[in-house]
Protein backbone atom coordinates (compact mmCIF):
# COMPACT_ATOMS: atom_id res chain seq x y z
CA UNK A 1 0.00 0.00 0.00
CA UNK A 2 1.37 3.53 -0.70
CA UNK A 3 1.59 6.10 1.94
CA UNK A 4 -1.08 8.09 0.33
CA UNK A 5 -3.86 5.82 0.76
CA UNK A 6 -2.82 4.16 3.57
CA UNK A 7 -3.14 7.96 4.65
CA UNK A 8 -6.65 8.46 3.41
CA UNK A 9 -7.76 4.85 4.83
CA UNK A 10 -6.74 6.07 8.16
CA UNK A 11 -8.00 9.39 7.95
CA UNK A 12 -11.64 7.74 7.03
CA UNK A 13 -11.29 5.62 9.85
CA UNK A 14 -10.14 7.95 12.47
CA UNK A 15 -13.00 10.81 11.51
CA UNK A 16 -15.74 8.38 11.11
CA UNK A 17 -17.95 9.74 14.31
CA UNK A 18 -17.16 8.18 17.70
CA UNK A 19 -20.91 6.06 17.60
CA UNK A 20 -20.24 4.61 14.39
CA UNK A 21 -18.05 1.23 15.01
CA UNK A 22 -14.48 1.17 13.13
CA UNK A 23 -14.35 -1.38 10.38
CA UNK A 24 -12.87 -4.78 10.18
CA UNK A 25 -10.43 -3.34 7.14
CA UNK A 26 -8.40 -1.27 9.87
CA UNK A 27 -6.38 -4.86 10.44
CA UNK A 28 -5.47 -5.17 7.22
CA UNK A 29 -2.95 -1.68 7.75
CA UNK A 30 -2.72 -2.19 11.64
CA UNK A 31 -1.21 -4.57 13.51
CA UNK A 32 -3.07 -5.68 16.74
CA UNK A 33 -0.44 -6.47 19.42
CA UNK A 34 -0.59 -8.67 22.53
CA UNK A 35 -3.19 -6.74 24.85
CA UNK A 36 -5.10 -5.00 21.86
CA UNK A 37 -6.78 -5.79 18.59
CA UNK A 38 -5.95 -3.93 15.69
CA UNK A 39 -9.52 -1.74 16.47
CA UNK A 40 -8.28 -0.87 19.78
CA UNK A 41 -5.35 0.65 19.25
CA UNK A 42 -7.04 3.00 16.18
CA UNK A 43 -9.52 3.43 18.45
CA UNK A 44 -7.00 5.29 20.98
CA UNK A 45 -6.75 7.57 18.51
CA UNK A 46 -10.10 8.15 17.14
CA UNK A 47 -11.26 8.87 20.60
CA UNK A 48 -8.03 11.81 21.11
CA UNK A 49 -8.94 13.30 17.71
CA UNK A 50 -12.73 13.55 18.04
CA UNK A 51 -12.14 14.71 22.07
CA UNK A 52 -9.46 17.56 21.14
CA UNK A 53 -12.13 18.72 18.42
CA UNK A 54 -15.39 18.88 20.38
CA UNK A 55 -13.53 20.49 23.13
CA UNK A 56 -12.24 23.63 20.84
CA UNK A 57 -15.78 23.56 20.07
CA UNK A 58 -17.26 23.37 23.20
CA UNK A 59 -15.09 25.81 24.61
CA UNK A 60 -15.03 28.35 21.67
CA UNK A 61 -18.90 28.57 22.06
CA UNK A 62 -20.56 28.24 25.50
CA UNK A 63 -23.44 30.32 24.31
CA UNK A 64 -24.92 28.18 21.25
CA UNK A 65 -24.70 25.49 23.82
CA UNK A 66 -26.68 27.14 26.39
CA UNK A 67 -29.13 27.74 23.84
CA UNK A 68 -29.82 24.14 22.25
CA UNK A 69 -28.70 22.77 25.43
CA UNK A 70 -25.51 20.25 25.89
CA UNK A 71 -27.17 17.24 24.59
CA UNK A 72 -28.12 19.03 21.99
CA UNK A 73 -24.73 20.70 21.36
CA UNK A 74 -22.81 17.86 21.38
CA UNK A 75 -24.84 15.99 18.76
CA UNK A 76 -24.55 19.39 16.49
CA UNK A 77 -21.07 19.64 16.76
CA UNK A 78 -20.17 16.07 15.27
CA UNK A 79 -22.80 16.79 12.35
CA UNK A 80 -20.99 19.51 11.48
CA UNK A 81 -17.29 18.54 11.83
CA UNK A 82 -18.36 15.25 10.13
CA UNK A 83 -19.74 17.52 6.99
CA UNK A 84 -17.04 20.39 7.26
CA UNK A 85 -13.67 18.70 8.51
CA UNK A 86 -11.24 21.24 9.72
CA UNK A 87 -9.06 22.40 6.61
CA UNK A 88 -6.67 25.12 8.81
CA UNK A 89 -3.80 24.41 10.77
CA UNK A 90 -5.22 25.59 13.44
CA UNK A 91 -8.00 25.12 15.42
CA UNK A 92 -9.11 28.30 16.13
CA UNK A 93 -10.51 27.88 12.67
CA UNK A 94 -12.53 25.24 13.34
CA UNK A 95 -16.13 26.70 13.99
CA UNK A 96 -15.42 29.39 10.83
CA UNK A 97 -17.89 27.70 9.01
CA UNK A 98 -20.45 26.67 11.60
CA UNK A 99 -22.72 29.73 11.21
CA UNK A 100 -23.49 28.71 7.14
CA UNK A 101 -24.05 24.84 8.33
CA UNK A 102 -26.50 25.50 10.77
CA UNK A 103 -28.25 27.70 8.53
CA UNK A 104 -28.38 24.93 5.98
CA UNK A 105 -28.82 22.22 8.33
CA UNK A 106 -31.77 24.24 11.08
CA UNK A 107 -33.16 20.64 12.00
CA UNK A 108 -29.93 20.03 13.63
CA UNK A 109 -29.96 23.25 15.55
CA UNK A 110 -33.67 22.76 17.26
CA UNK A 111 -36.36 24.80 18.10
CA UNK A 112 -34.71 28.05 18.45
CA UNK A 113 -32.57 28.39 15.32
CA UNK A 114 -32.79 32.15 14.95
CA UNK A 115 -31.76 33.10 18.53
CA UNK A 116 -28.77 30.05 17.98
CA UNK A 117 -27.70 31.95 14.77
CA UNK A 118 -27.27 34.96 16.43
CA UNK A 119 -25.34 33.31 18.96
CA UNK A 120 -22.73 31.84 17.05
CA UNK A 121 -22.22 35.08 14.82
CA UNK A 122 -21.75 36.41 17.90
CA UNK A 123 -19.06 33.95 18.95
CA UNK A 124 -17.32 33.96 15.77
CA UNK A 125 -16.94 37.43 16.00
CA UNK A 126 -16.06 37.05 19.69
CA UNK A 127 -13.19 34.98 18.41
CA UNK A 128 -11.88 37.54 15.29
CA UNK A 129 -11.67 40.37 17.77
CA UNK A 130 -9.61 38.47 20.07
CA UNK A 131 -6.77 38.38 17.74
CA UNK A 132 -6.90 40.40 14.54
CA UNK A 133 -4.46 43.01 13.67
CA UNK A 134 -4.91 46.48 15.09
CA UNK A 135 -4.06 49.58 12.64
CA UNK A 136 -2.69 52.72 13.54
CA UNK A 137 -4.68 54.35 16.11
CA UNK A 138 -6.22 57.93 15.53
CA UNK A 139 -6.80 59.59 19.02
CA UNK A 140 -8.91 61.87 20.15
CA UNK A 141 -5.74 64.69 19.52
CA UNK A 142 -5.52 63.80 16.17
CA UNK A 143 -9.09 64.86 15.66
CA UNK A 144 -8.53 68.34 17.95
CA UNK A 145 -8.46 69.79 14.88
CA UNK A 146 -11.10 68.86 12.14
CA UNK A 147 -9.26 68.22 9.20
CA UNK A 148 -10.92 67.13 5.90
CA UNK A 149 -8.39 65.38 4.38
CA UNK A 150 -8.28 62.46 7.33
CA UNK A 151 -8.80 59.17 5.78
CA UNK A 152 -10.28 56.90 8.78
CA UNK A 153 -11.23 53.28 9.21
CA UNK A 154 -12.53 51.31 11.76
CA UNK A 155 -9.63 48.80 13.49
CA UNK A 156 -9.83 45.53 12.08
CA UNK A 157 -10.37 43.69 15.41
CA UNK A 158 -13.70 45.49 15.72
CA UNK A 159 -17.20 43.63 14.41
CA UNK A 160 -20.81 44.70 13.98
CA UNK A 161 -23.46 42.73 14.62
CA UNK A 162 -27.24 43.49 14.06
CA UNK A 163 -28.70 41.06 15.88
CA UNK A 164 -32.74 40.17 16.78
CA UNK A 165 -31.74 38.37 20.50
CA UNK A 166 -29.81 40.24 22.70
CA UNK A 167 -27.24 37.27 23.04
CA UNK A 168 -24.80 39.16 24.05
CA UNK A 169 -26.01 39.30 27.86
CA UNK A 170 -26.87 35.91 27.22
CA UNK A 171 -23.04 34.88 25.82
CA UNK A 172 -21.58 37.39 29.07
CA UNK A 173 -23.98 34.97 31.31
CA UNK A 174 -23.16 31.96 29.91
CA UNK A 175 -19.55 32.52 30.39
CA UNK A 176 -19.45 33.38 34.04
CA UNK A 177 -21.96 30.56 35.11
CA UNK A 178 -20.53 27.99 33.27
CA UNK A 179 -20.94 24.88 33.40
CA UNK A 180 -24.76 25.10 32.64
CA UNK A 181 -26.85 22.18 31.93
CA UNK A 182 -30.24 23.72 30.95
CA UNK A 183 -31.62 25.24 27.91
CA UNK A 184 -31.70 28.90 28.13
CA UNK A 185 -34.76 31.16 26.94
CA UNK A 186 -34.02 34.82 25.45
CA UNK A 187 -36.63 37.20 24.33
CA UNK A 188 -36.79 38.64 20.19
CA UNK A 189 -35.29 42.24 20.82
CA UNK A 190 -33.02 43.94 17.95
CA UNK A 191 -30.28 45.00 19.16
CA UNK A 192 -26.95 45.95 17.03
CA UNK A 193 -23.32 45.47 19.03
CA UNK A 194 -20.14 46.02 18.26
CA UNK A 195 -17.33 43.23 19.74
CA UNK A 196 -14.04 45.08 19.80
CA UNK A 197 -10.84 44.64 22.17
CA UNK A 198 -9.13 46.52 24.81
CA UNK A 199 -6.06 45.34 26.36
CA UNK A 200 -6.64 42.07 25.33
CA UNK A 201 -10.18 41.01 26.31
CA UNK A 202 -13.16 41.32 24.40
CA UNK A 203 -16.26 43.28 24.69
CA UNK A 204 -19.87 43.42 23.43
CA UNK A 205 -20.85 47.30 23.30
CA UNK A 206 -24.69 47.94 22.29
CA UNK A 207 -24.93 50.47 19.42
CA UNK A 208 -27.63 52.75 18.53
CA UNK A 209 -29.04 52.31 15.05
CA UNK A 210 -27.64 55.41 13.42
CA UNK A 211 -23.89 54.57 15.09
CA UNK A 212 -24.39 51.29 13.45
CA UNK A 213 -24.51 52.54 9.88
CA UNK A 214 -21.79 55.23 10.45
CA UNK A 215 -19.27 52.56 11.92
CA UNK A 216 -20.50 49.54 8.65
CA UNK A 217 -19.56 52.97 6.41
CA UNK A 218 -16.54 53.83 8.64
CA UNK A 219 -15.43 49.77 7.98
CA UNK A 220 -15.43 50.62 3.94
CA UNK A 221 -12.86 53.81 4.98
CA UNK A 222 -12.69 57.48 3.65
CA UNK A 223 -13.00 61.11 5.08
CA UNK A 224 -15.50 61.51 7.62
CA UNK A 225 -17.34 63.46 5.52
CA UNK A 226 -17.48 60.46 3.05
CA UNK A 227 -18.18 58.16 5.42
CA UNK A 228 -21.52 60.10 7.02
CA UNK A 229 -22.61 60.39 3.42
CA UNK A 230 -22.67 57.08 3.09
CA UNK A 231 -24.40 55.63 6.20
CA UNK A 232 -26.74 58.14 5.44
CA UNK A 233 -27.42 57.14 1.92
CA UNK A 234 -27.87 53.31 3.41
CA UNK A 235 -29.87 54.00 6.33
CA UNK A 236 -31.68 57.69 6.69
CA UNK A 237 -31.09 58.90 9.85
CA UNK A 238 -33.27 61.67 12.03
CA UNK A 239 -31.49 65.03 12.60
CA UNK A 240 -31.20 64.25 16.52
CA UNK A 241 -29.19 61.32 15.34
CA UNK A 242 -27.30 63.33 13.21
CA UNK A 243 -26.28 65.28 16.03
CA UNK A 244 -24.96 62.42 18.01
CA UNK A 245 -22.31 62.30 15.18
CA UNK A 246 -19.73 64.68 17.04
CA UNK A 247 -20.23 62.36 20.85
CA UNK A 248 -19.64 59.22 18.56
CA UNK A 249 -16.90 59.90 17.30
CA UNK A 250 -15.30 61.27 20.56
CA UNK A 251 -16.26 58.05 21.89
CA UNK A 252 -14.60 55.45 19.27
CA UNK A 253 -11.65 57.51 19.25
CA UNK A 254 -11.43 57.33 23.02
CA UNK A 255 -11.87 53.38 22.42
CA UNK A 256 -9.13 53.26 20.05
CA UNK A 257 -11.82 52.20 17.27
CA UNK A 258 -10.30 54.93 14.54
CA UNK A 259 -7.46 53.81 12.78
CA UNK A 260 -5.26 54.52 9.46
CA UNK A 261 -6.33 52.12 6.40
CA UNK A 262 -4.95 48.62 6.92
CA UNK A 263 -4.13 46.86 4.35
CA UNK A 264 -4.78 43.08 4.82
CA UNK A 265 -3.81 40.44 2.52
CA UNK A 266 -4.70 37.21 4.30
CA UNK A 267 -7.54 36.06 6.81
CA UNK A 268 -7.10 36.05 10.42
CA UNK A 269 -5.86 33.27 11.82
CA UNK A 270 -4.35 31.51 15.14
CA UNK A 271 -4.57 28.39 17.21
CA UNK A 272 -5.49 27.41 20.61
CA UNK A 273 -2.88 24.33 20.25
CA UNK A 274 -1.38 22.54 23.38
CA UNK A 275 2.45 21.03 23.41
CA UNK A 276 2.97 17.47 22.71
CA UNK B 1 27.52 18.13 20.98
CA UNK B 2 25.15 20.62 22.79
CA UNK B 3 25.86 22.89 21.06
CA UNK B 4 25.32 22.24 16.76
CA UNK B 5 24.43 23.06 13.78
CA UNK B 6 20.97 21.82 14.33
CA UNK B 7 20.39 24.27 16.95
CA UNK B 8 21.93 27.08 15.38
CA UNK B 9 25.49 26.21 18.10
CA UNK B 10 23.51 27.31 20.96
CA UNK B 11 24.18 26.32 24.34
CA UNK B 12 21.14 26.59 26.11
CA UNK B 13 20.23 24.65 29.47
CA UNK B 14 16.83 23.94 30.79
CA UNK B 15 13.58 25.47 29.85
CA UNK B 16 10.04 25.47 30.34
CA UNK B 17 7.15 25.42 28.01
CA UNK B 18 5.06 28.59 28.43
CA UNK B 19 1.94 28.09 28.93
CA UNK B 20 -0.82 30.73 29.79
CA UNK B 21 -1.57 29.96 33.43
CA UNK B 22 1.62 31.06 34.34
CA UNK B 23 1.93 34.33 32.32
CA UNK B 24 0.72 36.25 35.64
CA UNK B 25 3.38 34.54 37.58
CA UNK B 26 6.04 35.24 35.55
CA UNK B 27 5.53 38.72 34.52
CA UNK B 28 4.33 39.61 38.73
CA UNK B 29 7.79 37.57 39.57
CA UNK B 30 10.74 37.86 36.45
CA UNK B 31 11.57 33.86 37.54
CA UNK B 32 15.21 33.02 36.08
CA UNK B 33 14.36 30.77 33.65
CA UNK B 34 17.14 29.36 31.13
CA UNK B 35 14.16 29.64 27.74
CA UNK B 36 10.94 29.39 27.02
CA UNK B 37 9.59 27.13 24.59
CA UNK B 38 6.49 28.40 22.95
CA UNK B 39 3.52 26.32 20.82
CA UNK B 40 4.28 28.59 17.26
CA UNK B 41 0.64 27.94 16.11
CA UNK B 42 -0.65 29.96 19.07
CA UNK B 43 1.18 32.95 18.10
CA UNK B 44 0.71 32.61 14.48
CA UNK B 45 -2.08 35.95 15.09
CA UNK B 46 -2.18 39.13 13.39
CA UNK B 47 -2.75 41.21 17.07
CA UNK B 48 -4.27 40.97 20.35
CA UNK B 49 -3.20 39.44 23.76
CA UNK B 50 -1.19 36.28 22.08
CA UNK B 51 1.61 38.95 20.34
CA UNK B 52 1.30 41.14 23.48
CA UNK B 53 2.45 38.60 25.66
CA UNK B 54 5.00 37.17 22.95
CA UNK B 55 6.72 40.97 22.83
CA UNK B 56 6.68 41.13 26.69
CA UNK B 57 8.41 37.79 27.30
CA UNK B 58 10.74 38.52 24.25
CA UNK B 59 12.08 41.39 26.04
CA UNK B 60 13.75 39.41 29.16
CA UNK B 61 13.38 35.71 27.83
CA UNK B 62 15.19 33.51 24.55
CA UNK B 63 12.40 31.53 23.47
CA UNK B 64 12.33 28.65 21.09
CA UNK B 65 9.70 27.49 19.16
CA UNK B 66 8.20 24.24 18.59
CA UNK B 67 5.08 23.36 15.76
CA UNK B 68 2.21 21.27 16.14
CA UNK B 69 0.99 21.27 12.94
CA UNK B 70 3.62 20.95 10.01
CA UNK B 71 2.74 17.13 10.06
CA UNK B 72 5.65 16.39 7.49
CA UNK B 73 4.85 13.19 6.81
CA UNK B 74 1.27 13.56 5.45
CA UNK B 75 1.56 13.25 1.95
CA UNK B 76 0.04 16.94 1.32
CA UNK B 77 1.79 19.75 0.37
CA UNK B 78 3.45 21.95 2.57
CA UNK B 79 0.45 24.52 3.67
CA UNK B 80 1.99 28.17 2.25
CA UNK B 81 -0.18 30.35 4.49
CA UNK B 82 1.45 28.24 7.44
CA UNK B 83 4.75 28.56 6.65
CA UNK B 84 4.66 31.87 5.64
CA UNK B 85 3.21 32.89 9.26
CA UNK B 86 5.63 30.78 10.92
CA UNK B 87 8.56 32.23 9.42
CA UNK B 88 6.92 35.98 10.51
CA UNK B 89 7.31 34.03 13.74
CA UNK B 90 10.74 33.21 13.40
CA UNK B 91 11.92 36.43 13.01
CA UNK B 92 9.60 37.83 15.74
CA UNK B 93 11.36 35.55 18.30
CA UNK B 94 14.48 34.71 16.49
CA UNK B 95 14.56 31.33 17.67
CA UNK B 96 17.59 29.75 16.91
CA UNK B 97 15.74 26.68 15.85
CA UNK B 98 12.81 25.42 15.26
CA UNK B 99 10.87 22.36 16.15
CA UNK B 100 7.73 19.81 14.82
CA UNK B 101 6.70 16.36 15.17
CA UNK B 102 8.03 13.43 12.77
CA UNK B 103 4.37 12.24 11.54
CA UNK B 104 1.49 13.34 9.54
CA UNK B 105 -1.90 14.13 10.87
CA UNK B 106 -3.82 15.98 7.34
CA UNK B 107 -4.86 14.53 3.96
CA UNK B 108 -6.50 16.07 1.29
CA UNK B 109 -6.50 19.49 3.00
CA UNK B 110 -8.82 18.06 5.82
CA UNK B 111 -6.38 18.09 9.17
CA UNK B 112 -7.33 15.54 11.85
CA UNK B 113 -4.93 17.96 15.06
CA UNK B 114 -3.68 15.28 15.98
CA UNK B 115 0.13 13.22 15.38
CA UNK B 116 -0.42 10.21 13.87
CA UNK B 117 2.26 8.04 13.58
CA UNK B 118 4.15 7.06 10.66
CA UNK B 119 4.29 3.74 8.42
CA UNK B 120 8.33 2.75 8.94
CA UNK B 121 9.15 2.79 5.03
CA UNK B 122 11.68 4.34 2.84
CA UNK B 123 8.56 5.90 0.86
CA UNK B 124 7.57 7.96 3.72
CA UNK B 125 11.07 8.20 4.85
CA UNK B 126 11.55 10.02 1.59
CA UNK B 127 8.24 12.21 1.39
CA UNK B 128 8.65 13.29 5.17
CA UNK B 129 12.45 14.35 4.17
CA UNK B 130 11.76 16.25 1.26
CA UNK B 131 9.23 18.04 3.27
CA UNK B 132 11.36 18.96 6.05
CA UNK B 133 13.82 19.95 3.63
CA UNK B 134 11.56 22.36 2.08
CA UNK B 135 10.22 23.65 5.21
CA UNK B 136 13.72 24.57 6.40
CA UNK B 137 14.99 26.20 2.96
CA UNK B 138 12.10 28.84 2.94
CA UNK B 139 12.30 29.38 7.29
CA UNK B 140 16.24 29.61 7.00
CA UNK B 141 16.41 28.05 10.94
CA UNK B 142 17.50 24.73 11.62
CA UNK B 143 14.41 22.32 12.19
CA UNK B 144 14.77 19.53 14.32
CA UNK B 145 12.17 16.67 14.09
CA UNK B 146 10.46 15.07 17.55
CA UNK B 147 9.47 11.60 17.83
CA UNK B 148 6.39 11.31 18.93
CA UNK B 149 4.86 8.64 21.39
CA UNK B 150 2.72 6.13 19.22
CA UNK B 151 -0.04 3.44 20.12
CA UNK B 152 -0.11 1.93 16.47
CA UNK B 153 2.26 -0.12 14.46
CA UNK B 154 1.49 -0.76 10.50
CA UNK B 155 2.11 -4.41 8.39
CA UNK B 156 3.71 -2.04 5.73
CA UNK B 157 6.94 -0.92 8.08
CA UNK B 158 10.25 -1.79 6.60
CA UNK B 159 12.14 -0.83 9.78
CA UNK B 160 12.45 0.00 13.31
CA UNK B 161 10.90 3.50 14.59
CA UNK B 162 14.44 4.67 15.16
CA UNK B 163 16.25 3.20 12.15
CA UNK B 164 12.91 5.52 10.13
CA UNK B 165 14.32 8.45 12.34
CA UNK B 166 17.75 8.26 11.54
CA UNK B 167 17.16 7.76 7.54
CA UNK B 168 14.35 10.66 7.79
CA UNK B 169 17.03 12.87 9.45
CA UNK B 170 19.96 12.02 7.59
CA UNK B 171 17.85 12.69 3.90
CA UNK B 172 16.73 15.76 5.19
CA UNK B 173 19.86 16.65 7.23
CA UNK B 174 17.94 18.03 10.10
CA UNK B 175 18.26 17.68 13.76
CA UNK B 176 16.52 15.43 16.05
CA UNK B 177 14.36 16.73 19.29
CA UNK B 178 14.57 13.89 21.26
CA UNK B 179 11.75 13.37 23.24
CA UNK B 180 12.57 10.30 26.38
CA UNK B 181 9.71 10.16 27.46
CA UNK B 182 8.15 9.73 23.89
CA UNK B 183 10.29 6.88 23.43
CA UNK B 184 9.23 5.48 27.02
CA UNK B 185 5.84 5.45 26.30
CA UNK B 186 6.25 3.35 22.64
CA UNK B 187 8.57 1.21 24.53
CA UNK B 188 6.33 0.09 26.83
CA UNK B 189 3.29 -0.03 23.90
CA UNK B 190 5.25 -1.56 21.25
CA UNK B 191 7.48 -3.85 23.44
CA UNK B 192 11.39 -2.62 22.57
CA UNK B 193 14.28 -1.78 24.47
CA UNK B 194 14.22 1.71 24.92
CA UNK B 195 17.95 1.52 25.34
CA UNK B 196 18.10 0.41 22.28
CA UNK B 197 16.35 3.54 20.26
CA UNK B 198 18.86 5.77 22.43
CA UNK B 199 21.72 3.98 21.20
CA UNK B 200 20.75 4.01 17.85
CA UNK B 201 19.96 7.69 17.86
CA UNK B 202 22.48 10.12 15.97
CA UNK B 203 23.90 11.83 18.73
CA UNK B 204 25.16 14.25 16.85
CA UNK B 205 22.11 15.29 15.44
CA UNK B 206 20.08 15.77 18.87
CA UNK B 207 19.41 19.35 19.09
CA UNK B 208 16.66 19.73 22.08
CA UNK B 209 15.18 16.97 24.61
CA UNK B 210 12.05 16.85 25.64
CA UNK B 211 10.96 15.42 29.12
CA UNK B 212 7.31 14.62 30.24
CA UNK B 213 4.72 13.12 32.13
CA UNK B 214 2.43 10.58 31.08
CA UNK B 215 -0.68 8.52 32.17
CA UNK B 216 -0.65 4.52 32.28
CA UNK B 217 -3.83 2.43 31.68
CA UNK B 218 -4.03 -1.06 32.14
CA UNK B 219 -3.20 -2.32 28.87
CA UNK B 220 -1.10 0.75 26.74
CA UNK B 221 0.71 4.08 28.28
CA UNK B 222 -0.91 7.61 27.25
CA UNK B 223 1.52 10.31 26.32
CA UNK B 224 -1.09 12.67 28.73
CA UNK B 225 2.03 15.56 30.17
CA UNK B 226 -0.20 15.92 33.36
CA UNK B 227 1.96 14.30 35.87
CA UNK B 228 5.33 14.27 37.42
CA UNK B 229 8.65 13.01 35.06
CA UNK B 230 9.06 9.57 36.77
CA UNK B 231 12.54 7.76 37.23
CA UNK B 232 12.96 5.55 34.24
CA UNK B 233 12.52 8.45 32.24
CA UNK B 234 15.18 10.19 34.61
CA UNK B 235 17.04 7.23 33.56
CA UNK B 236 16.92 7.51 29.78
CA UNK B 237 17.54 11.18 29.73
CA UNK B 238 20.60 10.82 32.06
CA UNK B 239 21.29 7.78 29.21
CA UNK B 240 20.87 10.33 26.76
CA UNK B 241 22.97 13.37 27.66
CA UNK B 242 26.09 10.59 28.80
CA UNK B 243 25.47 10.22 24.40
CA UNK B 244 24.49 13.30 23.24
CA UNK B 245 25.93 15.54 26.09
CA UNK B 246 24.12 18.46 28.00
CA UNK B 247 21.86 19.26 25.20
CA UNK B 248 19.02 21.77 25.74
CA UNK B 249 16.53 20.23 27.69
CA UNK B 250 12.60 21.37 28.00
CA UNK B 251 10.42 20.09 30.49
CA UNK B 252 6.41 20.09 28.61
CA UNK B 253 3.58 20.40 30.86
CA UNK B 254 0.12 20.75 29.39
CA UNK B 255 -2.75 19.39 31.49
CA UNK B 256 -3.55 19.52 35.16
CA UNK B 257 -0.65 22.20 34.54
CA UNK B 258 0.63 23.33 38.34
CA UNK B 259 1.54 26.37 39.61
CA UNK B 260 5.50 27.51 37.94
CA UNK B 261 7.07 27.24 40.94
CA UNK B 262 5.96 23.33 40.97
CA UNK B 263 6.62 22.88 36.73
CA UNK B 264 10.20 24.34 37.71
CA UNK B 265 11.09 22.79 40.23
CA UNK B 266 10.07 19.51 37.94
CA UNK B 267 12.25 21.36 35.14
CA UNK B 268 15.42 21.63 37.56
CA UNK B 269 15.27 17.90 38.59
CA UNK B 270 17.31 17.72 35.37
CA UNK B 271 19.80 19.39 36.28
CA UNK B 272 20.94 16.42 38.36
CA UNK B 273 21.22 14.68 35.37
CA UNK B 274 23.51 16.50 33.40
CA UNK B 275 27.46 16.07 33.36
CA UNK B 276 29.76 18.43 35.42
CA UNK B 277 31.41 20.60 32.79
CA UNK B 278 34.83 18.95 31.71
CA UNK B 279 38.07 20.96 32.72
CA UNK B 280 38.49 22.25 29.37
CA UNK B 281 35.38 23.85 29.31
CA UNK B 282 36.26 25.48 32.92
CA UNK B 283 39.24 26.59 31.76
CA UNK B 284 37.36 28.75 28.41
CA UNK B 285 34.76 30.27 31.05
CA UNK B 286 37.69 31.03 33.17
Amino acid sequence: MKLAELQRRMAEDLLRPLDRPLSKGVAEYLKPNDRLTSVERLEIYRRSVWYRLLDSLHEDFPGLRDIVGDRKFTALSEAYLSACPSTSYTMRNLGSKLEGWMRENPARVGRRVEPALDMVRLEWAHIEAFDEAEGKVIGPEDLAEYNPELVLALQPYVRLLDLRYPVDELRIQAKATSPRTGVTRVRKQAVFVAVHRSEGDVYYRRLEPGEFAVLRSLQRGGTLEKVVTRALRSAPMPEELQNSLRSWVAAWAQLGWLCHPVRTTTPPSSARSRGR
Amino acid sequence: MPANRFNGHTDLGVGIGLRIPHYQHIFTHRPVVDWFEIISENFLVDGGRPLAVLDQILERYRVVQHGVSMYFGSTDRLNREHLRRLKALVKRTGTPWLTDHLCWGSVDGRYTHDLLPMPYTFEAARVTARKIREAQDFLEVPIAVENVSSYAEFHMSEMTEWEFLSEVVERADCGILLDVNNIYVSSRNHSFDPYEYLNSVPAERVAQIHIAGHSKFEKYILDTHDHPVIDPVWDLYAHATKRCGNTATLLEWDDHIPSFTEVQAEAMKAERYRLAPAPSDLEVVR
